[in-house]
């Protein structure tokens, strides 16, 4: 314990001199307090027990199977050879070679950390576990983890460099809802199309029609062109061909952060349906939230490597501690800052994430917030969209969305013009409770689709230093704490 | 804290929450590997897919129909510009002989066959580039894509066989100068190489167009290179000597020659020359495919 300052009126310093008069107080105090906030967990996990009993039951019907067996799976990617080159820039290389010149394509000053062309990285690096029959496991990991990697070889849309994968049964994966779809063909037309693409047969659509049709809640537009949905029906007509996909193992992609929130509920309900009908379903997601609700454990990756199989609260926190700038990372110095890979593709897209003190001046990695600081979010517009909203959120360790903010607020919302836009937003750091919390920027249209999410990007740690439970290493008890909140007087004197 | 750097290690604590592979319990469905034989098709699995094969194709027909005004009246348009513009230019403006045959007669007899060839080469040139969302986001066999596509164009040259029955109905009655001999019954055997020909050299190009982009751009210039140096708008009789003899190593030639041999009775290439465009379609198929297994196990890495 650090003596106190002289400043400190004799009655604080009598206390703090006399800990143990206080201390089972407080200590007793918390305990209740941590036995209040951790009921409702209890509650969910008793719901959740309730309604994975069919699961339970029909796995032991299936004697605990394995469906999927990932051994010792890697991929390498070469580098410099990503977005394909030309057959002129390949001859002028070669016309070079031959005089014995240099590359006449390599850029000068190049950074000795950018990519030469050829050089190889392990994408994902002696990967191996099992998923057991009705399981619903999550799987975790930031931006460039390898989870996505992961996901496109289970889903064979690329092939691994090394390793198996074995999986027992139909294979139904959803990186995106709607692919395939045309928009000249009308909603049934589209509903068989998607569905062959996705592996049914004409018979298996037609028989499942009606179900999906209803599941989609268009019935009135099923013979319009899907070119003159809403971005809401389009999406939901595309969950429901999907969801109705009857897979033994179902692979599903962030393709629930679309839609309107009940949607996306009954898309999670849905989910969880199919599991419990004995299916296996692995879920990749940058929403904790829905994992939580969702898996039952969740894989980690990170850098390529897969860190384990793990319940989901150990995975989540280990997750958001992964997204901590480190002083030793050679790109930011130590200071709170991310940068992204721009995606010219996309509408708009990130360029970097920044925590800089509110006074401007970058923030160091892990250093403690005290009063005010600011988030600042630089993006590029490349298409101008009028209704995307660039958001922030504040995850804490376990996951949950304390905070969460999008820019309508600011008069630039709703008539952006191509260009780099950089905005701030100031953080009361006041009313967060001390501890970490993982930052996740993102570009929605809450009308369509998600333009940018590249998940936590980055972990700033909250402390206020001066709160006396802080002090005496009493983890804060509630998710809220704002500062100002007691003033007492006496009202009488007995 | 310690700070974890996993591109060495997978940080501490991991090994014990590593699960242990059990036992091979064997029984898998499906099994992805690193190493494919380039030459296993895998078409069992493609015959699964047979649905998808049938609604691309009628994807390819209705979507065509509802986006272009003209509709269905589209597969006549080609063979018939193709026709009506040799008669001017070829025919009418620099006097091209036709072997004394009707020189409407005489095109649209050559350029069917050419269009059949084209459309296959065309359609499937852009097999990957044009694909890459569906194939980045979904599995499903990718000889399906280049299937359907050749059945579109097949079914499409059908429809432009009926207006050539038409013309040759309407030439023949009005007493014009065509003598149809047995060799119109190769005609499946024709379609069949310039089909087979078109595809194969599509989907090579489509295999080399994921490493070069810009060979989509050499690609229209390389195929009306290809169309005159084949006798489709003028008779193979009027070349002679050594360029004749070169003529005929264009695999496209007898394919043309013979069709016009059987339709209108006119040629001077020899039948013979068949078997050599039967075995340049077969070899051309063969490479293209190889490319196509090649290309297909990682291009999304490279797109």
């Amino acid at each position: 314990m650090t003596s106190p300052p002289s400043a400190l009126s004799p009655q604080l310093s009598a206390l703090s001199s006399q800990p143990s008069a206080l201390s089972p107080q407080l200590s007793a105090l918390s305990s209740q307090l941590s036995a209040l906030s951790s009921q409702p967990s209890a509650l969910s996990s008793q719901l959740s027990a309730l309604s994975s009993q069919p699961s339970a039951l029909s796995s032991q019907l299936s004697a605990n199977m394995t469906v999927i067996r990932v051994e010792h799976l890697s991929k390498q990617y070469r580098l410099g050879l990503i977005g394909g080159g030309t057959l002129r820039a390949d001859l002028e290389r070669w016309w070079a070679m031959k005089r014995g010149g240099e590359d006449p394509l390599a850029k000068i000053g190049e950074s000795e950390d950018k990519a030469k062309l050829g050089e190889r990285f392990w994408a994902l690096r002696d990967v191996s576990f099992e998923v057991k029959q009705g399981e619903v496991l999550g799987i975790i990991g930031r931006n460039g983890a390898g989870k996505s990697t992961l996901l496109k070889i289970l889903s064979r849309v690329t092939s691994p460099t090394s390793g198996a994968v074995k999986m027992k049964g139909r294979v139904g994966s959803l990186l995106e809802v709607g692919t395939g779809f045309h928009g000249e063909l009308t909603g049934r037309e589209n509903t068989y199309l998607n569905g062959a693409i996705l592996g049914m047969t004409r018979r298996e659509v037609s028989r499942k029609l009606d179900e999906i049709i209803a599941f989609a809640e268009i019935e009135k537009f099923i013979d319009t062109p899907v070119k003159r949905y809403s971005s809401g029906m389009y999406v939901r007509l595309a969950f429901a061909v999907a969801a109705h996909l009857d897979p033994e193992i179902l692979i599903v992609d962030e393709v629930l952060a679309v839609g309107d929130a009940a949607f996306q509920k009954k898309c999670l309900g849905k989910m969880g349906e199919v599991s419990r009908e004995g299916r296996t379903v692995l879920f990749v997601s940058h929403n904790m939230a829905s994992v939580r609700s969702l898996c039952g454990r969740v894989g980690l990756v990170h850098a390529g490597a897969w860190i384990g199989l793990m319940p989901v609260q150990e995975a989540i926190q280990r997750y958001v501690e992964f997204t901590r700038p480190t002083d030793d990372d050679p790109s930011n110095n130590g200071l709170a800052t991310v940068s992204f890979t721009r995606n010219d593709r996309s509408d708009m897209s990130l360029i970097a994430l920044r925590a800089t003190a509110s006074d401007g001046e970058p923030l160091r990695a892990m250093v403690p917030i005290a009063g005010e600081f600011r988030i600042e979010i630089d993006y590029v517009v490349n298409r101008a969209n009028q209704n995307a909203y660039v958001t922030c959120g504040f995850v804490d360790g376990e996951g949950m969305y304390v905070w969460w903010r999008y820019d309508a607020e600011t008069e630039i919302w709703g008539h952006r013009k191509r260009g780099v836009y950089r905005a701030q937003l100031r953080v009361p750091a006041s009313f967060l409770r001390p501890g970490e919390y993982g930052l996740h920027p993102s570009i929605v249209d809450p009308m369509s689709s998600v333009l940018d999410n590249r998940g936590i990007a980055m972990t700033i740690s909250v402390s206020h230093s001066n709160t006396l439970l802080e002090r005496r290493g009493v983890t804060w008890p509630s998710v809220i704490m704002h500062e100002p909140g007691w003033e007492t007087v006496e009202l009488a004197t007995e | 804290m310690p700070t974890p750097s996993l591109a060495q290690s997978p940080g501490p604590g991991a090994d014990s929450s590593l699960p242990e592979l059990g036992p091979d319990e064997g029984g898998w469905t499906t099994i992805i590997r690193a190493q494919r034989h380039l030459l296993d098709l895998n078409l069992g699995e493609v015959w699964r897919y047979r649905d998808l094969v049938f609604l691309f194709v009628w994807r390819d027909f209705v979507a065509a129909y509802k986006q272009y005004i003209l509709g269905p009246a589209w597969h006549f348009i080609q063979p018939l510009t193709a026709t009506i513009l040799s008669t001017v230019v070829f025919s009418k403006i620099a006097r091209l002989p036709t072997d004394d045959v009707p020189p409407v007669l005489f095109y649209m007899t050559g350029s069917l066959m050419w269009i059949l060839f084209s459309n296959c080469l065309n359609g499937n040139a852009s097999t990957f580039t044009g694909n890459a969302g569906l194939f980045g986001k979904v599995y499903f066999p990718r000889l399906v894509t280049p299937l359907a596509n050749t059945i579109s164009k097949l079914i499409s040259f059908s429809i432009q066989l009926i207006v050539l029955m038409l013309f040759y109905l309407y030439f023949t009655l009005t007493g014009a100068t065509v003598r149809p001999s047995a060799w119109l019954f190769t005609l499946p055997i024709l379609a069949f190489i310039a089909m087979v020909m078109g595809v194969g050299t599509g989907i090579i190009i489509s295999s080399l167009t994921t490493r070069y982009r810009d060979l989509t751009q050499l690609l229209g210039f390389l195929v009306a290179l290809w169309m005159y140096s084949t006798p489709v708008v003028y008779p193979l009789s009027m070349v002679t000597g050594r360029l004749r003899s070169v003529m005929l190593w264009n695999p496209m030639t007898p394919v043309i020659e013979t069709w016009r041999r059987g339709v209108l009775g006119v040629a001077t290439c020899p039948p013979v020359q068949l078997w050599y465009s039967a075995a340049f379609a077969a070899s051309v198929l063969f490479v293209g495919i190889i490319l196509f297994k090649r290309v297909e196990r990682d291009f999304m890495d490279t797109v």
